[in-house]
């Protein structure tokens, strides 16, 4: 659980207004200030925080309205967890289609920031699977909203961090599953060209596929790392395999962040030196699978009082090799870089919201602890280097990023602008457009 | 199969309480003000598992609303196994001082209604020789706060009826649970800061499930406000006097 009103980097802090929201069919409260829909607060940045305005707490609207198990069809209320979907549909054969790395999102937050998976480069981002949703604004009108109804304000509000108005509803299409367990293959690497070789080999060949990499590692062993490759399991009885209920939990926050260059070193060597062979293969149940973080309540509270940034870009393919060396070249050598750098190529189909991260290309995802001007200035770095190469950086991850880089990463920013809702606002969308 | 009646079933935890139930494939029958939202609820608890869901509309200080009511939800059940009376309101203390008639009616809301709602269902219960009811009452009603105590004194009726209900029913191998929630986070709360103590409606149902699953007579929802309310109702009056609580 985050502290409600705070995003899970816990940085920036602001301060707002909050109202819970809890009931679909209300008008949004008239109010001078201005308002932004808050779901469950996993973005890592500003752009779930609102200060000086009223967050909408969308949590209190998580009812189900319909779910036909013969076609996987779920419709629900905004608020509604993904967590919450899972626990319903896994036992009639049923899965997310897209799915991020912690199952703790509400739904109108995966709509909000048009969210990817490990399946991007077969399944595309969220948005893909999103059939339809209805959008109040705050003139009280609503509008359906689908691929072909108001297909504007769809584009816009897919990936449009909740800037158009308040999501009601949506309705959205599963994946069908025989089982709740995973096979994965884990294979080890040495290097960000085996990185690149492996990758192409796995996107072919399997659903789910994303890489860690030893962020702290130099000379020879730079970019090592190990590439998971997953699949549904079919159904027999050797997948028969059970989640762990037990759940750890970070009681508190320590005076100063647990992440620094020794334990991170420590870390990144233990864990890639676990896996002895080259490739090993296991079966898993899908939520250490897909949500490993998820089993330690509030993980962020390590990196202590002052929070951490995410850091997540992506590199277009014709430079993605020189890039990405790059970038963690000059990671590594900062000696900052985190617990879990996740290197992922993309997929080529075009995402549907106008704002929408994903592309074609390879994503680079990282935690630093913040340590102020440093980290900034690192953070920097990486921009320009993003930049030159026509990459972007991803807003639901960023509490950083200047307006002009933001401008030149998300050039629709201009026409998305005409369909934000006069009476919505973000922290983020005021720090990278005024 | 159980067959289950929620008297103020759109409150945050009666909500809650409800979907708990539904995931064990309950009928549930839901009574409530507003036909939007029982209507609402009620698709969302077939979803989650519910057998079958009906719904009737009910103002708990409408007399003959609320014979009907209860008539209908006994011929749509059947028998009834459990029922959980959960409606209130938080009324502003404030207000009710200045306010005769808003503090009678605010009674009538968290007090009489409950004790009209409860004689009637100990009748059905009785005749069906079978059966739990349990009630929200309150944390508050164990000792008049300044803060609080008109609220509080509608509880402390319903909590000393419940008692005495308990004792005349249990003859029956009937239960009776006094469910004494300390602060939740509902939408009834929603001006309050919110702290340590609070608790999510989540929490709150299941402790009530599990209650009525063993009979308990009266629980305290966390557990931890039981050893709070004995100490404050054993403060001493001179000092109690000077607490602003």
């Amino acid at each position: 659980m985050t502290a409600i009103g705070q995003s899970w980097g816990r940085y920036p802090r602001t301060n707002q207004q909050l109202v819970p929201w809890t009931n679909r069919h209300a008008e949004l409260k008239q109010t001078d200030l201005k308002q932004l829909p808050y779901g469950n607060g996993r973005s890592y940045g500003d752009s779930c925080l609102n200060d000086g305005g009223v967050l909408l707490h969308t949590r209190g609207t998580d009812r189900l309205i319909a779910f036909d198990p013969r076609t996987g069809v779920l419709t629900c209320e905004s608020g509604v967890l993904f967590a919450e979907i899972l626990d319903l549909v896994v036992t009639q054969g049923w899965f997310l289609p897209v799915t991020p790395g912690t199952r703790y999102v509400t739904i109108g937050g995966a709509i909000a920031n048009d969210v990817h998976g490990k399946n991007h480069h077969r399944a595309g981002s969220f948005g893909h699977h999103l059939l339809a949703f209805e959008l109040l604004r705050s003139d009280g009108s609503r509008l359906r909203c689908s691929p072909t109804e108001n297909a504007e304000w769809f584009a816009a509000t897919l990936g449009g961090l909740g800037l158009t108005g308040l999501i009601t509803w949506a309705s959205v299409q599963l994946r069908r599953i025989s089982s709740p367990a995973m096979v994965v293959e884990s294979h080890k690497f040495g290097s960000l060209p085996e990185f690149f070789a492996l990758s192409k080999v796995a996107n072919q060949d399997d659903e789910y596929v994303v890489a860690w990499i030893d962020c702290v590692a130099r000379g020879s062993s730079l970019g090592r790392g190990l590439l998971s490759s997953g699949n549904h399991a079919p159904a027999s009885a050797e997948t028969r395999i059970a989640g762990k209920k037990g759940r750890l939990r970070i009681p508190v926050t320590p005076p100063l962040s647990l992440i620094n260059p020794l334990s991170l070193r420590a870390f990144n060597a233990l864990y890639y030196h676990r896996q002895r062979q080259q490739v090993s293969r296991t079966i898993a149940h899908y939520e250490p699978y897909f949500y490993p973080l998820d089993s330690i309540g509030e993980w962020n509270r390590i990196y202590g009082p002052r929070g951490f940034l995410q850091y997540q870009c992506v590199i277009p393919p014709a430079v993605a090799e020189t890039v990405t060396t790059a970038l963690v070249k000059a990671i590594s050598a900062s000696g900052k870089g985190s617990f879990l750098a996740v290197l992922k190529q993309f997929g080529e189909l075009p995402s549907l919201g106008m704002l929408s991260f994903p592309r074609p290309g390879t994503t680079l995802a990282l935690d630093f602890p913040n340590e102020g001007e440093r980290t900034h200035s690192l953070l920097d770095r990486l921009d320009d280097m993003v930049a030159e190469a026509g990459g972007a950086v991803y807003p639901a991850k960023d509490a950083r990023m200047p307006g002009h880089r933001f401008r030149q990463y998300f050039p629709a920013w201009e026409s998305f602008s005409r369909f934000i809702d006069p009476r919505f606002s973000s922290s983020f969308w005021r720090r990278v457009t005024e | 199969m159980q067959n289950i009646l929620i008297i103020g079933a759109t409150s945050a935890i009666a909500e809650a309480t409800a979907r708990v139930y539904a995931g064990r494939g309950s009928n549930l029958f839901l009574a409530a003000r507003d036909a939007v939202r029982l209507h609402d609820i009620a698709e969302d608890l077939r979803i989650r598992g519910a057998n079958e869901v009906a719904y009737a509309i009910l103002d708990v200080n409408d007399e003959n609303a609320r014979e009907t009511v209860i008539q209908a939800a006994w011929e749509k059940l059947g028998r009834v196994d459990v029922t959980l009376i959960a409606h209130g309101t938080l009324p502003q203390q404030d207000q009710c001082e200045r306010d005769t008639r808003l503090a009678l009616a605010e009674f009538a809301t968290n007090g009489t209604s409950t004790i009209a709602l409860m004689t009637q269902i100990a009748q059905k219960l009785e005749a069906q020789g079978q059966g739990a009811m349990a009630v929200i009452s309150s944390v508050a009603g164990d000792r008049g706060r300044q803060s609080n105590y008109l609220y509080g004194s509608a509880k402390a009726a319903v909590t000393t009826y419940l008692s005495g209900l308990r004792q005349r029913l249990s003859k029956h191998g009937i239960g009776v649970t006094t469910i004494k929630p300390g602060f939740v986070d509902t939408p009834m709360t929603q001006a309050f800061k919110k702290g340590a103590l609070w608790a999510k409606p989540d929490d709150v149902a299941h402790g009530i499930v599990k209650a009525v699953d063993r009979k308990a007579g009266t629980v305290y929802l966390p557990g931890f406000w039981r050893p709070i309310m004995f100490a404050i109702t054993h403060v001493p009056e001179f000092l109690f006097n000077r607490l602003k609580l």
